[in-house]
């Protein structure tokens, strides 16, 4: 049995009152394309966010490549391999959308603590930043100013800077929202390449995506993990359909 | 070092501390709700003082000329916030600082233009004036006794304001999150307006409860205002009970450490260099003691904010 | 602002000549020139003038680099200044009087400090950031009034400027003029260079979305600190020249209302240019020259004017340039 890229045991939340993380333990294979999904507030969110580092659980452990990540920063995830991409854009509006990722190349790419030369004409960053716009189809882009992107560009650019970084694990966070038919499309198609090369975790609302991309799925309901298994098992399962499924595939 | 001079010092303590948690109040009121870093709060303490002395002229009784300046004072808040505060709530922190900056350049100079810059008294009312025999026969001031009561009753009337009224728990609501406050459909500027108003008649009732102590000149709200900061900052934006118990610690720990400092000091090092470093220390206190509070809870002691 | 917008889409950005190379030059050519001026018209004032510009430039620049790149309102950069200012005179009281040292001594010591406050003053966000260097500002204020060996409140006069490898080579108005010139030009210089380089992208990439690159991999507080460091160092480069141009030091350099006055002189150019924040200071210093010819209460005339620049004029002086430039025709 080879080691899970992420093993999440026993991971607790509570916002107050609120149990937004119910005792979640699932285990993510190298290489598989993981989906989570569940009904709006079900606690897909704060989850991923946990397992970045943006939110500290209040109990249990996040293991990532065998190594305990529960204590340590986002950017220190970041450095290890973690990366992700965010539901609403989150990018750098004022910088051109190439040294958005040419960016991402700089974090893992010698020392930033340089006070001299221009960043911005590097080829050691720009270059792999430029494959990076390519696989996502936005190079035609890169000198534009990410703030004028349309929302499915923007969307494209989230998926570039996360994949610029060269991760072990892509967290992926409802990247179909708010994009059309089309560019969904081609963004499961580049999922689609990408699978195989790269552990990701496919938090998404969107269930042809979905079911064309998960070698697993793991159903979230208030904030617990109702099932985890294979496509076809949980789209027939009785109690997945009921809580969730059936009011999607209508 | 005796008991009686300890007393004397905790009472100033004290007496510093009511006065700042009467700015500080208004300041972290005004940050927690609005998000609006109003520098220009210590020149309205200076203000309601200078407001105070001239009415004193006019009427000369005391209690009128409080009355009259703390209307004066807060007429003139709320003429600020509408002409100029009112369009900075969505501006950076940035514009809000020079803005107040601004203003505080023209008000420290422009008392002088209408005062001078002599300092100016005002005498404490007939009925306060005197001392009163503490132990051991030393005395106290009647006055300074009665800013602390007075602060007091602030303090209690203000926690009961804000956690039992309905207006103060909209203030509470809105030092959380002023967004959702507004988006249920209460009238966030009206709201804003009475916060900032309310804030304006503390520092100016401070203002004029310190006149008759202290000599009323310009620029006295400066270095007050630098302390309420750290009241604020220590106590948590937006929070009365922090102000309240920030403000008792920072009046305290000034007071005692400037004037015990040097005795302190000599226990451990020579009377001459202990002379020396006595003030330095006394001064630096404070700052260290934020310094701390911060490093742990970088929020402060009782942060409200919830976005 | 994290530099120019784009020329046009699908093009890599390009230099705006006029921005980003006559201004400078411009800006230097003036200041180059003003002893020559001063010399024609006989107005030596001017070169005193000139000097105090560019010494405030100096931390103004630095200012700009924390308020306009890094976003951090340092409500306390004053201190800086004034802590070098004091190395100076301190050292000079003693009998150590050579720029070799006293330079570096002053440079290190506000590095240190600001690392010192750095490292708590980072650990907070927003107003609580503002007021916690204001705070650490108004300490070190309070120690310089304290130093009675040093002047106290009074302050502290230096007996005279520092010397060159032992020569006086900064004795001469003029000379020291020209000297003062060379330190603005090399810290403008490497603040352009910093703001473009890896660091700076870093810098201002925080910025515009710290989370967003907290998740790439960069600890937003460490290269604030690294910011907040130089900007520190720098400030004591000025307070240097401050104190060789007066030959006095006082704490007055380091009140809350220095602080302020260094922040005013940032907004008042522009901020997030550095180029405004030469422009500032100089147009701070001759407003303070010009309007307090009329009355000693000058600043009544000018509070109201910051408001205004506030509430209307955003982007201070080389903002309404830009705007006045563009609205006769050019790109």
């Amino acid at each position: 049995m080879p080691e899970p890229v992420l093993r999440l045991e026993g991971l607790r939340k509570n916002f107050g009152s609120l149990v937004v993380t119910d005792d979640i333990t699932l285990d993510v294979m190298p290489g598989e394309m993981h989906a989570i999904i569940g009904p709006n507030g079900a606690g897909k969110t704060t989850l991923i966010n946990q397992i970045s580092g943006l939110i500290p659980p209040d109990e249990g452990k996040i293991l990532f490549a065998g190594a305990d990540v529960t204590a340590l920063p986002p950017e220190a995830r970041a450095l290890r391999g973690l990366s992700r991409s965010f539901q609403i854009s989150s990018i750098l509006p004022g910088f051109p959308v190439l040294e958005n990722v040419a960016l991402a190349v700089q974090a893992r790419e010698g020392s930033s603590l340089r006070f001299f030369g221009r960043a911005a004409d590097e080829t050691a960053l720009n270059a792999p930043a430029m494959t990076a716009l390519e696989q996502t189809g936005i190079a035609d882009r890169a000198h534009v100013r990410a703030g004028e992107l349309s929302h499915g560009e923007k969307r494209a650019l989230e998926l570039a800077i996360a994949l610029a970084m060269k991760p072990t694990l892509l967290l992926l966070d409802e990247p179909m929202a708010g994009i059309g038919r089309e560019e969904t499309e081609r963004q499961v198609e580049l999922l689609l390449r990408l699978k195989g090369q790269l552990t990701m975790i496919l938090v998404e609302h969107d269930m042809a995506a979905v079911f064309a991309l998960a070698d697993r799925i793991s159903v979230l309901i208030r904030g617990r993990v109702l099932i985890t298994g294979m496509p076809d098992e949980v789209r027939a399962d009785p109690q997945v359909v009921a809580a969730y499924l059936g009011a999607q595939m209508e | 070092m005796s008991g009686t001079l300890f007393l004397v010092q905790v009472l100033n303590g004290l007496q510093l501390g009511v006065l700042l948690f009467l700015i500080a109040a208004g300041l972290t009121l005004v940050f927690g709700v609005m998000d609006f870093i109003n520098l220009a709060h210590g020149v309205q303490y200076m203000l309601g003082a200078y407001l105070a002395v001239a009415f004193y002229g006019v009427v000369g009784n005391f209690l009128a000329a409080l009355i009259l300046a703390l209307l004066a004072a807060l007429a003139f808040g709320l003429l600020l916030e509408f002409l100029i505060f009112r369009h900075l709530y969505e501006r950076d922190h940035l514009d809000q600082v020079i803005a107040t900056f601004g203003i505080i350049l023209f008000l420290n100079h422009a008392v002088r233009v209408i005062w001078g810059a002599a300092p100016l008294t005002l005498p404490v009312p007939d009925f306060f004036t005197g001392t009163v025999v503490l132990m051991d026969g030393q005395l106290y001031p009647v006055w300074r006794l009665v800013i602390i009561a007075s602060g007091l009753v602030v303090a209690a009337s203000l926690y009961g304001l804000v956690s039992f009224t309905r207006i103060g728990m909209l203030v509470r609501a809105g030092a959380t999150n002023a967004r959702m406050v507004s988006a249920l459909g209460v009238n966030i500027e009206r709201l804003f307006m009475i916060v900032f108003g309310f804030g304006t008649m503390l520092a100016g009732f401070a203002g004029i409860m310190i006149a008759p102590i202290i000599s009323v000149e310009p620029g006295m709200g400066d270095n007050i205002l630098i302390l309420a900061f750290v009241v604020i900052v220590i106590g948590g934006i937006g929070s009365i009970r922090g102000a309240f118990l920030a403000a008792l610690l920072i009046g305290l720990v000034d007071t005692l450490g400037r004037s015990f400092s040097i005795d302190i000091l000599r226990l451990m090092m020579g009377p001459s260099p202990a002379r020396m470093a006595g003030p330095a220390i006394a001064s630096m206190l404070i700052y260290v003691l934020m310094a701390i509070v911060l490093y742990v809870r970088p929020a402060g002691l009782f942060p409200t904010r919830g976005r | 602002m994290s530099g120019a917008p784009l020329a046009a889409p699908g093009k890599p950005r390009a230099l705006r000549p006029t921005r980003d190379v006559v201004l400078p030059i411009l800006m230097f050519l003036v200041f180059a020139l003003l002893p020559l001026f001063a010399l024609l018209t006989a107005k030596q004032y001017l070169l005193d003038i000139g000097a105090r510009m560019m010494v405030f430039a100096v931390a103004a620049v630095a200012l700009d680099l924390l308020v306009g790149y890094a976003g951090l309102i340092s409500f306390g950069h004053a201190a800086f200044v004034g802590l070098g200012a004091y190395a100076v005179g301190i050292l000079s009281a003693h009998g150590v009087d050579d720029a070799l040292i006293s330079l570096p001594v002053a440079i290190v010591v506000s590095m240190l400090f600001a690392w010192l406050t750095g490292v708590v003053c980072l650990r907070t966000k927003g107003a609580y950031f503002i007021m916690i260097t204001l705070a650490f500002g108004q300490m070190v204020y309070f120690i310089a009034t304290s130093l009675a060996p040093y002047g106290g409140d009074n302050g502290l006069t230096i007996a005279a400027r520092n010397t060159i490898v032992g020569w006086p080579l900064l004795k001469s108005d003029r000379a020291f003029y020209y000297f003062t010139l060379l330190c603005l030009l090399a810290t403008y210089l490497f603040c352009r260079a910093l703001v473009v380089s890896r660091f700076g992208r870093v810098l201002r990439g925080t910025r515009e979305n710290a989370t967003r690159m907290a998740t790439i991999g960069f600890d937003a507080r460490r290269f604030q600190l690294f910011a907040y460091v130089i900007a520190g160092g720098l400030g004591g480069f000025s307070g240097f020249l401050l104190a060789n141009l007066t030959e006095f030091v006082s704490p007055a350099y380091m009140s809350w209302q220095q602080s302020g006055e260094l922040i005013v002189m940032v907004i008042l150019g522009g901020v997030g240019t550095l180029d405004g924040a030469i422009i500032g200071s100089a147009a701070y210093l001759l407003a303070e020259e010009w309007l307090s010819g009329f009355t000693e209460n000058w600043k009544v005339i000018f509070g109201p004017i910051l408001v205004l620049i506030v509430l209307f004029a955003r982007g201070g002086l080389i903002g309404i340039a830009s705007r006045l430039w563009r609205r006769s025709g050019h790109a």
